[in-house]
């Protein structure tokens, strides 16, 4: 760049000669030099400004561009993931304590057609309702030639069929890919597991729902793809569960009873190791719902968590282990109990007179209405409203079925001291035998209350404490009193130290008042008696014993011998070795002076 | 000098070139093998899940108490009960049937050892 002089000598010679001031050029000069310099940057700055939009620009539209091409193309996996494959099914297993599986999925076909496709419409007709028995040749024709253009004909295939249908060779008959849930174990734990269908179905997939039972309530869990297919671990033990139904099931044909029910509850950590019901079902293929009569005939009702019975003297022990805390009473405090307790125009009997007055172990031993009734007297309504609520026999049982919310306990609407006295021998409130299994665990565990859960569980899971530990061991002697000693003699099983309560309800009869000769027989049971680890309650409903002159049906006769089978066949499975009882004298030692 | 620059730059775009189109046929392959790993994979997982269901079906309670109910002249096989838990100092000892017989002794010295 060539520079012009600020005071160039000519034009400032020149200037002098003609006496003007030189000064005015080389200010001139100055200003058409600095506006030159501005001319220069501000061209400079226009293409900074240009270019860093040009910039901006192909930024921007690379950015758009790229979202449009995501959002215009189909997705895909990314091909080099090596972590992947690791989903197979839809829906995740269910296995139970010990890993072994409770519910799987298969692979299978599902079965439509398109007539249009079709050549021979009467010969696929006729090999199809040959092939199915259950399908008629002449609907299926219909559907075929009229103007349907699709129809699903089956759901599920077996290989056998596929093939079968494959050798019909006609066009318009097509296969779609399925996955049908299975449960191997047939009828087992079919309570618990409910059963499954499908939702929404397409061509080529189709969603399997759960439709009752733990597969409902953890339907989304089952089916989160986040789960990776995890399996649902249940605290149920397949051979345990698969001896408690088979044995309850010969209690109940023996006794000749029309339904039964047992649970079976670890007393620490609240885990269901088994749950049966009777009459049952088998989930793979899951009867119709009872559209009339009583719901509770149906196969698919669950007695152990919506059966709501008065469970009758079993409630007997909740007084006594009230009182006891309470410092109302201990176990050699004498009650009164002379009959009939008279309270307005109500009477209440015992089963038979056991004199005039008895100790607090001898009312549960004995099972006396009077004894309880008097007891609950001394407690009162609100203290015995609360120790209940608090067992949470008050509430729907927390288990994780879809049932379980429908078990709601039925209580008197006016709580009166009638009640409150009736209550005590569980009779005018009903609760479910899972009810009564997590609040006997309180008593077994030394007084924390339990959830009752189907998961398992790590460790012991206590919840509030209800009673002092010293109150829930002297109601453990009292139920072992019960078996030695009491109603319950049938219930001993040499080594496991059975210690439990009968309670024999009659049934109320759907209009008011109870029937004569129907009734619920239960037998709450916790062994062995001096550490308890499991909890058994075993209810049979409209039990007959007719071995003898009368027919007997007090629970002392009918639900015990079944629960005592039961604990001889499921102890050892659950790897209880028996053990020689610890003599009650022990004890003396603990306590200090 | 320049037309040597020229041509090492023309030289190392051939090489570079032909690097890039190695690797992006390499990469392609490796991405088919893995696909194909994937799937097979994934038939066996299926596969297994199918073993699985079936092992679970066959080894269901009602099938092995049948099972055993069948065999019992040959197996014996009876639910478990509590009388069969026993304890380690309940077990006898085998009786010995015959004592042991040293017949053919050899004298064993380890005189050779000492030396």
């Amino acid at each position: 760049m060539i520079r012009t002089p600020l005071r160039p000598l000519a034009r400032i010679l020149e200037a002098r000669r003609l006496g003007a001031n030189p000064d005015a050029i080389e200010r001139d000069n100055i200003r058409l030099r600095h506006e030159e310099m501005r001319d220069q940057s501000r061209q400079r700055a226009e293409g900074r400004l240009f270019i860093l939009g040009l910039f901006f620009c192909a930024a921007f539209v690379a950015v758009g561009g790229r979202m449009a091409t995501l959002a215009a193309s189909e997705p895909s996996e990314p091909r080099a993931n090596a972590a992947g494959a690791s989903i197979v099914a839809q829906r995740a297993d269910i296995v139970d304590r010990e890993g072994r599986i409770l519910a799987t999925n298969l692979e299978t076909f599902s079965l439509y057609a398109v007539p249009p496709q079709m050549i021979e419409p009467e010969h696929a007709a006729i090999e199809l309702a040959r092939i199915f028995p259950e399908l008629d040749k002449k609907d299926l024709l219909e559907d075929f030639t009229g103007k349907r253009k699709f129809l699903w004909i089956r759901k599920k295939l077996s290989p056998e069929q596929k093939q079968a249908v494959h050798d019909i060779g006609e066009p318009g008959l097509l296969f779609g890919p399925r996955e049908m849930r299975l449960y191997p174990n047939g009828k087992l734990a079919a309570h618990v597991m409910g059963g499954a269908s499908f939702g929404r179905e397409g061509v080529h997939a189709a969603e399997v729902i759960g439709v009752a039972g733990i597969e409902r309530l953890f339907d989304d869990k089952l089916r989160d793809p986040a789960n990776e297919g995890k399996a649902l671990q249940l605290s149920l033990d397949l051979p345990v569960q698969a001896a408690a139904e088979r044995v309850l099931y010969g209690g109940m044909k023996l006794m000749n009873a029309k339904g039964a029910a047992s649970v079976l509850l670890d007393v620490h950590t609240g885990e269901i190791i088994s749950m049966v019901s009777l009459p049952d079902f088998d989930p793979n293929d899951r009867p119709q719902v009872l559209t009339e009569g009583d719901a509770s005939d149906s196969p698919l009702f669950n007695r152990v968590v919506q059966g709501v019975y008065e469970l009758g003297s079993t409630y007997k022990i909740f007084a006594a282990a009230q009182a006891m805390e309470l410092g109302l009473a201990n176990p050699e405090t004498v009650f009164d109990t002379r009959g009939p307790l008279r309270w307005g125009k109500h009477k209440i009997r015992d089963f038979r007179n056991y004199g005039n007055e008895l100790t607090l172990t001898k009312i549960i031993v004995k099972s006396s209405n009077i004894g309880t009734a008097r007891v609950a007297q001394m407690i009162g309504t609100e203290r015995q409203q609360d120790f209940l609520r608090r067992l949470g026999l008050l509430e729907a049982t927390p288990v994780e079925l879809t049932e379980a919310s429908g078990g709601k306990p039925l209580l008197p609407k006016n709580w009166s001291e009638l009640s409150t006295m009736t209550i005590s021998y569980g009779h005018g409130i009903s609760a479910t035998p899972m009810h009564l299994a997590s609040a006997y665990a309180a008593i077994a565990n030394g007084g924390y209350v339990v959830q009752p859960t189907l998961l398992k569980q790590d460790g012991p899971q206590y919840g509030e404490r209800v009673m002092s530990a010293s109150v829930a061991a002297a109601s453990r002697t009292m139920l072992r009193k019960v078996v030695t000693e009491g109603t319950a003699s049938f219930g001993e099983v040499p080594g496991y130290a059975v210690g439990g309560k009968t309670g024999t309800a009659d049934k109320p009869k759907p209009r008011g008042g109870y029937y004569e000769d129907k009734v619920i027989a239960t037998f709450a049971t916790l062994f062995p008696a001096h550490d308890p680890k499991y909890v058994l309650v075993v209810t049979l409903d409209e039990p007959v014993e007719t071995s003898g002159d009368e027919p007997r049906r007090t629970a002392g006769w009918t639900a015990v011998p079944v629960a005592a089978e039961m604990i001889r066949r499921v102890a050892p499975l659950l790897g209880m070795r028996p053990e020689i009882e610890p003599s009650l004298g022990a004890d003396i030692t603990l306590t200090s002076n | 000098m320049r037309s040597f620059f020229v041509i090492l730059t023309a030289l190392a775009v051939m090489a570079t070139a032909f690097w890039a189109y190695r690797e992006n046929y390499r990469t392609q392959a490796s991405l088919d093998e893995s696909e194909e790993i994937q799937r097979s994979i994934g038939e066996a997982r299926a596969r297994l899940a199918v073993l699985r269901a079936e092992w679970a079906y066959l080894n269901r309670p009602d099938r092995l108490r049948e099972l055993a109910d069948i065999n019992f002249d040959r197996l014996g096989l009876l639910p478990l009960s509590p009388e069969q838990f026993g304890n380690a100092d309940q077990v006898t000892y085998p009786i010995e049937e015959r004592m042991l017989v040293i017949s053919d002794a050899i004298e064993v010295s380890n005189f050779e050892a000492l030396r």
